[in-house]
């Protein structure tokens, strides 16, 4: 079991960047102003069918879309198993059903939006579309749910049953959510993602996306990139236990830091958050290439299925996109080890290993 | 039946449908329009909502459902009903 | 062939029993305690008979020794994790790698519905203390933080087979040596929301539900929570611990049919019965016993019922609905069940599917009627099927 390796064998997503319509890192970034980042969405009906898609809410139509690109491009009509990961779920059909609870008074409701507001909407809805009898799973778990699905696909790679695997990750803002997360003291209100990791103050910009991709244990001309390990670990106990954590993750795949050739990294601008940013690049990431990338896509506890796709395409090309050399990094060719280290609000603790085929 | 018409597209979304494209007496479940039973219920409700009409027994939905025009005849006999009551 | 997956205990709340002994009490005198409403407050309070936990969050939450103000659902997650915890004797299980894989569907919705009442008119008004465990990950972040588990924790939510797939997840974790020690299972408490979201598909039953009956009208909702420990050999045997059963076969398969109703042939159903069976290696003869989904609604019990005859022809073990005991407690519904075939291996137990008195018409079997125990229950199998067509089946084989 342990000889088997994971391909990435396509990637697609909807994101705040122009990332849907590419296989590559899109040519310019878009910088946003305001706290709130939302998502550049492509027309949805060319890619779902109109019977389904006249119920879906916004985030349902934009995981159907990714998750539907992403087979397009790994030319499989029927995944072995179809697993989302989701912090939030549905939360438009979730705000709308409960508006309606409210004005009528728990009388003369309809089903739709309740029946739309279950966490597994979306991973059900793509298995509706594709008429996908196979396995099928939706993790709801914080700043792991996109981690606990990519752990669930690997496994069920590993166990050899299947060949490959669809997993991906949504989350969405609404006007409710932003407003609530606002009031907890979520986000700058002053910022945008220009000067994000320059403020030196509390807070973040709020993200939201979808993302899927196509896992195999079948090695293709097609694969962009190998899932070489992925770990996540819960609340450590101060930054000594992190680095541990980095420096054995990587041994474990007989590697040391110096192979790795560039690190994304999930700063997010937050002060507080980003100290052990700070420390790692004094420390174990000393000298290293560094990205980051929630200035491109928000702060949201999916946020590393962003990180996930861009260490994809990148090792897909082989250098740091021209787009992301504004971050006084010179684009370097011959990229082909990532490391994508990042944490969700603290607690929730992840890395990836992405490396060329 | 033209306001109907109007409600149906509105309420199932049919964004490529004009209220004129649906016929009198056109399927409504299955062939036709294509709705299920899911819709069934929100026409259950919206025939409450706009036209204060209970459907009575919701076995009977298929029936009443069929069509735009079963479905106004239906209103009408149960507004005439409800008036005399 | 894997090493076996070894299951240690449970624990259990429902609206039959705050724990195991109260839970097999009420099965064995076809006890069932749906009725009205009496600890949710809704417009629907007369009308909708629901499966309530009996008792006030004041009271879950000092037998839990959680805050107050805590979700409901995570209250009752506590209480039964901790009992499924004391009933394996396993404890100081952080000599080994121990994790916690729960499962609900409303998550923190008790509070969220209330918050949203004064919220939606002023979106600064409403206190945040209400909503800020709305996500289904924060009940189970609460239960692990409290129990001290940090190594693995997370959440599934896939609808009614949800805590099955908790089970199965964590059966697998053993399986691929990630995991040493699994707290699996699910939670979800009585909300609004899912009462009126279930009204508005108008598929509750305005009496207590007759699954699997001719003349079924529909399901109740309830709530509880349900956990089994699940070990791997090399835990069963550092801890000392004698299982009691072991999960031999488990299953997850979509009916990719309609967003809420299941295909008149129950093709999901009988892919996860079916995929469960080869997993264990099992012939379906060898099923003495059948824990069915069996919520009561026309639909679910015709398809399951068309699966289960594919499936089983000529031959039909014993089944039965529990849910016409504990009503479908939606996303702890299949750890429940998971607790009650464990229970069925361990003592002989087969229960009874209660107000069950005409066969449905297109089916060659009926459900069990009265409670035994002492049977030769050797392996039983345990369906979930939810929304969005997600099916899951577990099989539990006795030793």
């Amino acid at each position: 079991m342990e000889d088997v390796n994971i391909y990435i064998q396509a990637v697609a997503g909807i994101s705040p960047q122009q990332t849907f319509d590419t296989t590559s890192f899109p040519d310019t970034v878009i910088q946003h102003t305001g706290n709130r980042l939302s998502c550049v969405e492509p027309e949805y009906d060319d890619l779902i069918d109109a019977k389904l898609i006249r119920r879906m809410s916004r985030i349902i139509k934009m995981g159907t879309a990714a998750a539907v690109k992403c087979l397009q491009r790994a030319a499989i009509e029927i995944p072995d198993g179809i697993i989302v990961g989701t912090a939030y779920g549905c939360l438009q059909d979730t705000e709308i059903f409960l508006q309606r609870m409210i004005d009528y008074n728990e009388e003369l409701l309809t089903p739709t939006a309740f029946i739309q507001s279950t966490h597994n909407t979306v991973g059900a809805q793509i298995a509706l579309l594709l008429q996908c009898h196979n396995y099928n799973n939706t993790f709801v778990h914080k700043g792991f749910s996109f981690e606990s699905a990519l752990l669930d696909a690997v496994m069920l790679l590993k166990e050899g049953e299947m060949k490959n695997v669809l997993v991906g990750a949504t989350d969405e803002i609404t006007n409710a959510s932003h407003d609530i997360l606002t009031r907890f003291g979520l986000y700058k209100n002053d910022i945008g993602s220009k000067d994000l990791y320059n403020s030196n103050s509390k807070g973040t910009i709020a993200g939201e996306g979808a993302f899927f991709f196509l896992l195999t244990n079948q090695p293709s001309e097609r694969s962009l990139a190998k899932l070489g390990a992925t770990e996540f670990f819960y609340q450590p106990e101060n930054n000594e236990t992190i680095e541990e954590n980095i420096i054995s993750f990587l041994a474990a795949q007989s590697l040391t830091i110096n192979d790795i050739d560039i690190i994304i990294t999930g700063r997010n601008g937050d002060k507080e958050n980003d100290k052990i940013y700070n420390e790692l690049e004094g420390s174990v990431f000393a000298n290293k290439q560094i990205i980051n990338y929630k200035h491109l896509c928000g702060e949201y506890p999916t946020a590393s299925s962003f990180a996930f796709w861009m260490a994809s395409v990148i090792i897909k090309d082989g250098s740091i996109p021209k787009a992301l050399s504004s971050q006084d990094q010179l684009p370097s060719a011959n990229v082909k080890t990532i490391l994508v280290y990042n944490h969700y609000l603290m607690d929730h603790h992840s890395l990836f290993l992405v490396t060329a085929c | 039946m033209e306001d109907l018409k109007k409600q149906i597209v509105a309420q199932f979304n049919l964004k490529k449908l004009k209220p004129e494209d649906i016929g009198n007496d056109e399927p409504l479940f299955v062939e036709g329009l294509g709705l299920d039973s899911i819709d069934a219920l929100e026409l259950i409700v919206l025939l409450q909502q706009e036209y204060k009409v209970k459907l009575a027994n919701p076995e009977d939905g298929p029936k009443v459902f069929r069509s735009v025009n079963t479905m106004a005849d239906y209103i009408l006999q149960q507004q005439g009903e409800n008036a005399h009551a | 062939m894997h090493k076996p997956v070894y299951v240690a205990g449970g624990g259990i709340i429902s609206s039959i029993g705050n724990n195991i002994t109260e839970c097999i009490h009420a099965l064995e005198n076809s006890n069932s305690f749906i009725g009205e409403m009496q600890y949710l407050h809704s417009t629907h309070q007369k009308t909708l008979p629901v499966a309530e936990v009996k008792k006030t969050n004041a009271e879950l939450a000092q037998i839990a020794n959680l805050p107050c103000g805590t979700t409901r659902t995570a209250l009752l997650s506590m209480i039964a994790a901790k009992e499924a915890l004391l009933n394996s004797g396993v404890d100081n299980f952080n000599r080994l790698r121990t994790g916690f894989i729960s499962a609900n569907s409303v998550g923190g919705m008790d509070k969220t519905e209330d918050f949203f009442k004064t919220f939606s008119k002023d979106h600064q008004a409403g206190r945040l203390r209400d909503v800020v465990h709305h996500e289904c990950g924060s009940a189970t972040k609460i239960v692990a933080d409290k129990l001290g588990i940090k190594h693995l924790v997370t959440t599934i939510s896939t609808a009614c087979s949800s805590s099955a797939n908790a089970v199965f997840f964590g059966a697998r974790l053993i399986n691929n040596n990630i995991l040493d020690i699994v707290i699996a299972g699910g939670t979800d408490s009585l909300t609004r929301f899912t009462l009126n979201g279930f009204n508005s598909l108008m598929i509750l039953d305005n009496e207590p539900c007759k699954p699997f009956d001719e003349n079924r009208k529909g399901l109740n909702l309830g709530e509880g929570a349900g956990y089994i420990v699940l070990l791997s050999e090399k835990a069963a045997t550092t801890l000392n611990i004698q299982p009691v059963c072991t999960v031999s076969g488990y299953c997850n398969a979509n009916d990719a049919y309609h967003q809420t109703a299941s295909s008149s042939e129950g093709t999901g159903s009988y892919l996860s019965m079916k995929g469960a069976l080869q997993k264990s290696g099992l012939r379906p003869s060898d099923i003495s016993y059948i824990n069915l989904h069996g919520t009561g609604t026309k639909n679910n019990d015709a398809s399951e019922g068309a699966a289960v005859k594919q499936l089983f022809q000529p031959h039909y073990p014993r089944m039965s609905s529990t849910k016409s005991f504990t009503g479908h407690t939606l996303g702890a519904s299949g750890a429940i069940e998971a607790v009650f075939s464990v229970l069925a291996v361990q003592h002989g137990f087969i229960y009874p599917n209660l107000r069950f008195t005409t066969q449905m018409k297109e089916l060659p079997f009926a459900p069990e009627t009265t409670f035994s125990r002492n049977q030769a229950v050797n392996h039983v199998l345990s369906n979930s099927f939810g929304f969005g067509g997600n099916c899951s089946s577990l099989i539990f084989s006795k030793l």
